[in-house]
């Protein structure tokens, strides 16, 4: 379904999804910064255009969340390849797994030895 | 018949003896035994099966592990194995064997990266413009005669056009590099080398605190028979518009000033140096990499004739930069490469598409996200200066006011910065720019400005960028407090400092 096609009365249900999934996506980032930096900016630019009220801008940004929608679906995959150890600032589930049965075990990768 | 049921015998011996010892149950045993011997067979090894002959690697680890644990008495997930840091549970899963070292998902040990004047990392949004272009869209954008060529001249032409955009200058003069070190070296030499063979002007000024590569593309001129003035700058890292001034002659070709510096980051006074330049009709190049995408610049406001650009300090791909060379008025250059006349005769070579097209992309965000960005970065920088400046003995470098947010100089005194920067393992710093970090020479920009050796030595270089989240600073507040703070309990120094004795009055002893 095309944007064109979306009547006046459910814009704001599509917005919202539009929000939802771009937050979803955004949690897929393997690498920390680019995570955070994802869900920050979506959040940040919603509120900061939460009062517009001229139709032909909100189809443009709208347009604009989902071209940006279609990027991360890209490179959330990109980014799944080459995942690297975790920062050390990253939140974890304060080391309840210990590698035993089932743990998840990965390569550590510092990129220098 | 019978056969079946001495088979189904057979199985239940061999069932039961193992189950229970022969001694429990001797009567049946024996009765068993007469039952077989009755039959005529016998049979003292157990029957030749494939399961029995193969051996499970993972059960026969299981079982010796198992056996080990019996005999020593120590569950695995209270063990450390020496020198991995691992818990012996890790170490003794199967998947831990096969990868050398490997750790829990829980934990990182990546430190936090805060050295962006060094370089940044790719935004996602400039891979994702550069993909199609390393892969599928393969075409030479010099090649006029098919598609392929087209398809990627359009790309390229457009990502020019996103990087003027950002400067606000034309396309046509934007020129592809390297980077910014040969976008310098471009511009200096060019320019230098031009003038020399047109016979009139040979004086270049520049600046102590620029980049290395001004520097020795000047000492490379004065091998070659140009006179160069180095400008001093003041305690607080800006020049001095009126020494500029005097330093001007006639037959001064060039000046050299960077906008943002590197390991300070003040913000040299462009527009009004550009305007003194203009008015004396001497071109004026500003190595920009630290500024452009960070502060607005307008190089026609700014009367900028030659900037440097670099593409991996924008958050775009290293091993791409660009020079903007002014139309008009012309400044005419002698170019280093050249070739097939790509760029307008100034650089030639092919040019690389895919990173063209992230430098493009990369402008382009910048321009977009700049409002955003530097709010955020301001936000930051003021956090952890607040932080940093918190802790006794620590000052800033360079001018407060006239600074670049993102770059945070502060020397912690009475501790050395190497130490300090090998004490905070799990942070990326660095005390001065990339290129001298390898030695362990006090930095030429602070020397530059005036201050110690001591303080020099002391300083520490924070970048904060796009990607920089509030908790990373404040992880970094933590450590820094934290080790600065235990590294000065270690100085002899600083306890005659607590003790209220001034170190400049101490006459140490000769040897």
């Amino acid at each position: 379904m095309s944007l064109t096609q979306v009547g006046k009365v459910d814009m704001p249900y599509q917005v919202r999804s539009l929000y939802r999934s771009l937050l979803r996506q955004s949690r897929q980032f393997a690498a920390y910064n680019f995570r955070e930096y994802a869900k920050r900016r979506t959040r940040d630019s919603f509120r900061e255009h939460q009062k517009e009220t001229e139709e032909r801008r909100i189809q443009e940004l709208m347009q604009k969340g989902l071209k940006e929608l279609q990027m991360m679906k890209r490179q959330t995959v990109v980014s799944q390849f080459y995942q690297l150890d975790r920062l050390v600032v990253e939140e974890g589930k304060t080391g309840k797994q210990k590698g035993g049965e089932g743990g998840i075990v990965r390569q550590k990768d510092t990129g220098w030895d | 018949m019978s056969n079946i049921t001495s088979t189904i015998a057979r199985q239940a011996l061999r069932i039961y003896s193992r189950r229970y010892p022969s001694t429990a149950f001797p009567r049946f045993s024996t009765r068993a035994a007469a039952t077989l011997g009755s039959s005529g067979r016998r049979n003292y090894v157990s029957e030749t099966k494939r399961s029995n002959a193969t051996v499970s690697v993972e059960t026969a680890i299981k079982a010796d592990q198992k056996a080990f644990i019996k005999e020593t008495g120590k569950q695995p997930q209270d063990e450390i194995v020496p020198t991995t840091g691992l818990s012996a549970d890790a170490m003794m899963s199967p998947t831990a064997g096969i990868l050398k070292q490997a750790t829990i998902m829980d934990e990182g040990t990546r430190p936090i990266y805060l050295d962006m004047q060094a370089t940044t990392p790719m935004d996602p949004r400039v891979l994702d413009a550069m993909l199609p272009f390393m892969t599928g869209l393969y075409g030479n954008p010099h090649s006029r005669t098919h598609a392929y060529g087209w398809e990627t001249e359009k790309a390229v032409e457009q990502a020019r056009e996103h990087l003027a955009d950002l400067i606000g200058a034309d396309p046509k003069e934007i020129i592809f590099t390297s980077g910014a070190t040969e976008s310098n070296n471009m511009s200096i030499k060019g320019v230098a080398r031009f003038f020399k063979r047109a016979g009139k002007k040979n004086h270049i000024i520049t600046c102590q605190t620029e980049h290395k590569c001004v520097l020795d593309s000047c000492r490379h001129l004065q091998d070659e028979g140009c006179q160069v003035t180095y400008l001093p700058v003041q305690s607080n890292g800006l020049i001095d518009m009126a020494q500029l001034e005097a330093a001007i002659r006639p037959e001064t070709a060039i000046v050299s000033i960077m906008t943002v510096n590197n390991e300070i980051g003040v913000v040299q006074p462009v527009e009004e140096i550009g305007r003194l330049c203009r008015s004396k009709k001497i071109f004026f190049h500003t190595d920009a990499a630290q500024a452009v995408g960070k502060i607005p610049i307008d190089v026609n406001k700014m009367n900028i004739d030659l900037m440097s650009i670099s593409g991996h300090k924008i958050y775009g791909p290293k091993g791409v930069g660009a020079c903007y060379v002014r139309r008009r008025p012309r400044v005419r250059l002698d170019p280093i490469i050249s070739g097939g006349g790509q760029e307008r005769g100034l650089r030639s070579g092919t040019l690389a598409p895919p990173l063209a097209i992230g430098i493009g992309e990369a402008a382009r965000i910048c321009k977009e996200e700049m409002a955003y960005d530097s709010k955020r970065v301001t936000a930051l920088s003021n956090r952890l200066l607040e932080g940093l400046l918190s802790l006794e003995h620590t000052t800033l470098n360079g001018d407060r006011s006239r600074h670049y947010p993102g770059c945070v100089n502060v020397s912690f005194a009475y501790v050395e910065g190497e130490s300090l920067l090998m004490a905070l393992k799990d942070i990326a710093l660095s005390s001065g720019s990339a290129c001298t970090s390898a030695s362990l020479e006090p930095s030429y920009v602070l020397r530059a400005l005036g201050s110690s050796d001591e303080s020099a030595h002391s300083s520490i270089r924070f970048g904060i960028g796009r990607f920089t989240t509030e908790a990373e600073i404040d992880y970094v507040l933590k450590a820094v407090r934290e080790r600065v703070t235990f590294l000065r309990e270690l100085s002899p120094l600083w306890e005659l400092v607590q003790e209220g004795i001034d170190l400049n009055t101490i006459e140490w002893s000769q040897h």
